[in-house]
């Protein structure tokens, strides 16, 4: 039998001995973990170890076979959720920016801000400039995704998210797509988030970022939670698999 | 052989052409319109999480790819008439067509909306828009865009093949220019006026789709590149 530990009061996230597979593979094992408000949570693990499964599981993009996701009090293992409410609470940023190219950058941000909240025209232009400004593109209102490097298009991608006023943002690995000197201004980005009290949630191959900035780190192995503990457990890993993991330099 | 040409004759019918010629233009209009909205919607269908409207959709594209236009107009026309409809022909030829060009435009609109990746969609469903927002914000126009030369081609087309309408006395280009060629022998010579007007038609439309690109894909307009 699975042991959750007592849930943490004031969690935004918390998944409870989440089972997922895709026909005969298991990709989640029973995976439990949670991110109490504020916190940064940094998921790691070899590739195909279940991350941005479980990263999606959080959106509902992938639905569970068992257990138990709670976000921003959406129950979101349940069948009659509310899906569109819940995604009014949680951003999610993938790693190709999937912007909409078609769009400006303005209209790319305040596509949501007016279609899903409401948002009046002139108020959702005000706040895709303030967002922008946060991400430091204050001046690529206008332009195109397609005119943007792809550091910058994935911080729009991050704007974009921020316009819906996220309770939590999750990120999958999004500056894997990226040039070595253009992930730094992202990564910047997502620790002034940080800074700012932002709950988050990252699938990271960045070890270094995760140490800086993670509260928690969340070791994934074969679709299972082998590890978990504060940034500093990176340092001394506990288990062989994270201990070869880290040394591997991934 | 002499070539002996005499265009006097037919010349003198111009008006009738130039009738001919718009109400080839409404037919086509009328079935670009109307056909394009039907494509667009069933295109859609054949993506709904719904077995039963994805079938419809199969079946009437698969219906009309599989059968000649000139059938389909007199299916339609005898069709109305033995259930005791009485439209006139141009209505029944407006019809046809835009079921046939419907049909076709379903299989290009479709080819578009199977191009846009589902990061695309994943993104939009992650900004909680709704499935109806997301094929308008989203997927709509890009899908378009992508496979606006296939349309306006297709479009084209079915203007030249709006002429076969004449079998049902429809009175559009083709229908005024076998009037005309019974009426002054001149054969040869009115159907080359009638091609030269169905260049220029060609070209009319052409020019149209160009014109309503630049209002659809602003970004086209601006940065020139394709999407
Ligand atoms: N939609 C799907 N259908 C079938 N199999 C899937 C699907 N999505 C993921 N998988 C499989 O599930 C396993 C875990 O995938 P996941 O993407 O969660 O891994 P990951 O830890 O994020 O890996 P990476 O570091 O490469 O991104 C992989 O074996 C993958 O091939
Ligand atoms: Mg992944």
């Amino acid at each position: 039998m699975h042991t959750s530990p007592p849930a943490t009061p004031d969690a935004v996230v918390t998944l409870r001995d989440v089972h997922k597979s895709f026909g005969p593979l298991k990709v989640l094992d029973g995976v439990s973990f949670e991110v109490p408000r504020g916190t940064v949570t940094a998921i790691i693990g070899r590739s195909g170890s279940g991350k941005s499964t479980a990263l999606r599981c959080i959106d509902r993009f992938e639905t569970i076979d068992r257990g138990e996701i709670r976000v921003c009090g959406h129950a979101v293992h349940d069948p009659a959720l509310d899906l569109r409410r819940l995604r009014q609470d949680v951003g999610i940023v993938f790693q190709s920016y999937n912007l909409f190219p078609h769009l400006t950058i303005e209209e790319n941000i305040t596509l949501a801000p007016t279609a899903v909240k409401g948002l009046a025209r002139a108020e959702a232009r005000a706040r895709a400039a303030e967002v922008l400004a946060k991400v430091g593109l204050g001046d690529k209102l206008q332009a195109y995704p397609e005119q943007l490097s792809g550091g910058q298009q994935q911080r729009a991608a991050i704007a974009r998210s921020l316009a819906m006023q996220p309770k939590v943002m999750l990120f999958d690995e999004v500056t894997s797509a990226l040039d070595p000197e253009l992930t730094g201004e992202v990564l910047r980005v997502i620790e002034a988030l940080a800074a700012s009290g932002m709950t988050m949630v990252m699938v990271t191959h960045e070890m270094g970022f995760a140490r800086g900035i993670a509260d928690e780190v969340v070791f994934m192995h074969r679709g299972r939670v082998h590890e978990r503990g504060p940034a500093a457990m990176l340092a001394a890993p506990t288990t062989p698999e994270l201990a070869q993991f880290v040394g591997s330099g991934l | 052989m002499a070539l002996n040409l005499d265009f006097g004759a037919v010349l003198e019918r111009w008006p009738s052409f130039l009738d001919g010629a718009l109400l080839t233009l409404q037919l086509a209009g009328v079935a670009t319109v109307v056909g394009g909205a039907l494509g667009g919607v069933a295109a859609i269908g054949r993506r709904s999480r719904y077995p039963a409207i994805r079938r419809l959709c199969e079946v009437y594209v698969e219906a009309i790819r599989n059968t000649p236009l000139l059938v389909q107009i007199f299916l339609v026309y005898f069709g109305l008439a033995s259930l005791g409809f009485k439209f006139s022909a141009v209505t029944v030829a407006a019809l046809a067509l835009t079921i046939n060009v419907g049909a076709y435009t379903t299989e290009i609109v479709r080819a578009g909306l199977d191009a846009i990746p589902r990061g695309q969609i994943e993104a939009a469903e992650g900004l909680a828009l709704t499935r109806a927002q997301i094929y308008r914000h989203v997927v709509l126009l890009p899908a378009i865009e992508r496979v606006y030369p296939a349309l306006t081609s297709q479009f084209v087309l079915l203007m030249l093949a709006s002429s076969v309408t004449s079998q049902i006395s429809a009175e559009e280009l083709t229908a005024v220019a076998n009037y005309i060629q019974s009426d002054t022998y001149r054969a040869f010579e009115t159907y080359i006026v009638v091609a030269l007007f169905y260049v220029a038609l060609s070209f009319l439309m052409r020019g149209g789709f160009w014109a309503l690109s630049l209002v659809l894909f602003p970004r086209r307009r601006r940065l020139g590149t394709p999407l």
